[in-house]
């Protein structure tokens, strides 16, 4: 463990160091407000992430798709229902992520949230904190703390079945697997009576095909409008993904206005 | 005294006839969005649903804007021949794809909740598309070239803080790097798209 803990360490400097550097040449600079501090993500292994993305689009098609549309045929009180109780359970990693982001009021709120619908929601089924006015909170996970400490992304590649992540976000998820996440830790890291591994994969599962379901349109309408499906995936992943660790909700302030200023079209 | 008078008149009118005709840019998104509902849930045969909302868009849309934005970096290097065989081609790839897009929708209901201007140039409409028992809301932010307040014209859509123009560029400027810079590999990954 100390190990694991030893390379995070190592990783997690080194990430920041390439920041500091990205932010020397003038083009990268994430501290500045040219290009409203997007920074351009290198896709470092392109011909191997094609190949995974055609694997995954293929899976996808294969099961999760069809898995997508079988569940979109249960009556919505149960399709609700199956989303509050995962949007419940990522709280064990959002709270954390809170306090080390310093959003210590967000994560008084998720407390409260994930205590309120643990308990009187039943397991997360009911969103009854919202209804005492402790209204749902962004998702938070360590891939966004490490951007908010100032890492930076690395490169873009694509992960087997998993889909599109950078080195900041995996690292991201490592953290969950080591201990940040309570329900893994729970149900596979230790052997407790209560829960099994299979509910860990099973909640997993279910949160991809619950996420699948809810955009089955948009994923339709984007596959058949693109002219590169693999790049339009990439950008719509990066683009989300900073304004995730940005915590921007302000459309005014996520959009970059340096190539829209020198057009002149009318 | 008469020369005041119509002195007097000819100012009211400039300030009458100027502000009369600047366009609001939530209510040119409020008549689009009307406008396009009430195509979408008409009887009409695809085909005419079709025309009816590429109509709109080239009424609406900065199509030649759009399409040199998407270019990147890329426009400073073709020439006038290539540029305008590019629009072309990136009109036609914009319509089918706008309209085939939005063809799906029986009756999508979209209000606008509020603008802010950003400067002279831009203003950015803010919206919601209503919830279904399929799918959840969705924030849908425009972004309106204001240059011209009496054509205002729509450069973007930002739903949920993802936008489409650069994901658009980034899809284009792909295609280019990936082969070598050579922007004639675009035009022909759009004309095989058309043909589909």
């Amino acid at each position: 463990m100390k190990k694991y803990f030893s390379i995070l360490t190592v990783v997690v400097l080194l990430l920041l160091n390439t920041q500091a550097n990205a932010g020397d040449d003038g083009k990268l600079d994430t501290n500045k407000n040219e290009n409203n501090g997007y920074v351009e993500v290198k896709d470092c292994f392109e011909k191997v992430n094609r190949g995974i993305f055609s694997f995954n689009q293929v899976l996808d098609k294969a099961i999760f798709k069809p898995l997508a549309k079988g569940y979109r045929m249960f009556p919505k009180p149960i399709r609700s229902g199956t989303s509050n109780a995962l949007t419940n359970l990522s709280n064990v990693v959002t709270i954390p992520n809170n306090v080390l982001q310093g959003q210590f009021k967000d994560a008084g709120i998720n407390s409260a949230r994930f205590v309120i619908n643990s308990t009187i929601g039943i397991a997360g089924i009911f969103d009854v904190a919202s209804y005492y006015g402790l209204n749902k909170r962004d998702k938070e996970d360590y891939g966004q703390t490490l951007g908010v400490w100032g890492a930076d992304p690395g490169c873009y590649f694509v992960l087997p079945v998993l889909g599109p992540t950078t080195i900041r976000d995996s690292i991201g998820s490592v953290i969950n697997l080591v201990g940040g996440d309570a329900w893994y830790n729970v149900t596979v890291a230790n052997d407790t009576q209560y829960f099994s591994e299979a509910d860990y994969y099973a909640s997993r599962l279910l949160s991809g095909i619950d996420f699948r379901a809810k955009n089955l349109e948009s994923f339709d309408s984007l596959e058949s409008s693109s002219v590169d499906l693999y790049a339009s995936v990439r950008s719509l992943y990066l683009q989300d993904r900073y304004r995730k660790v940005r915590n921007i909700d302000k459309t005014t302030e996520t959009l970059s206005d340096d190539d829209w200023e020198e057009l002149e079209s009318q | 005294m008469k020369l005041l008078k119509y002195l007097i008149l000819f100012v009211f009118f400039i300030n009458f006839n100027s502000s009369s005709i600047a366009k609001d840019p939530s209510d040119l998104i409020n008549e689009i969005v009307d406008e396009a509902a009430s195509i979408l849930s008409s009887d009409d045969p695809v085909e005419s649903k079709i025309i009816k909302l590429n109509a709109i868009a080239e009424r609406s849309v900065d199509i030649n804007g759009i399409g040199m934005y998407t270019l990147g970096k890329y426009r400073k290097i073709i020439d006038d021949e290539q540029k305008s065989k590019y629009q072309k081609l990136f009109k036609s790839y914009f319509l089918k794809s706008f309209s085939s897009r939005l063809v799906d929708y029986t009756n999508p209901r979209i209000s606008v909740v509020s603008q802010k201007k950003i400067n002279d140039k831009y203003t950015i409409v803010n919206s919601i598309l209503e919830a279904t028992s399929k799918r959840p809301q969705v924030k849908i932010d425009w972004r309106i070239y204001t240059k011209n307040p009496e054509r205002p014209l729509i450069r973007d859509l930002i739903v949920e803080g993802l936008s489409l123009a650069r994901t658009q560029k980034e899809e284009f400027n792909s295609i280019i790097q990936n082969n070598n810079g050579d922007i004639n590999a675009l035009f022909k990954t759009l004309e095989e798209f058309l043909i589909k």
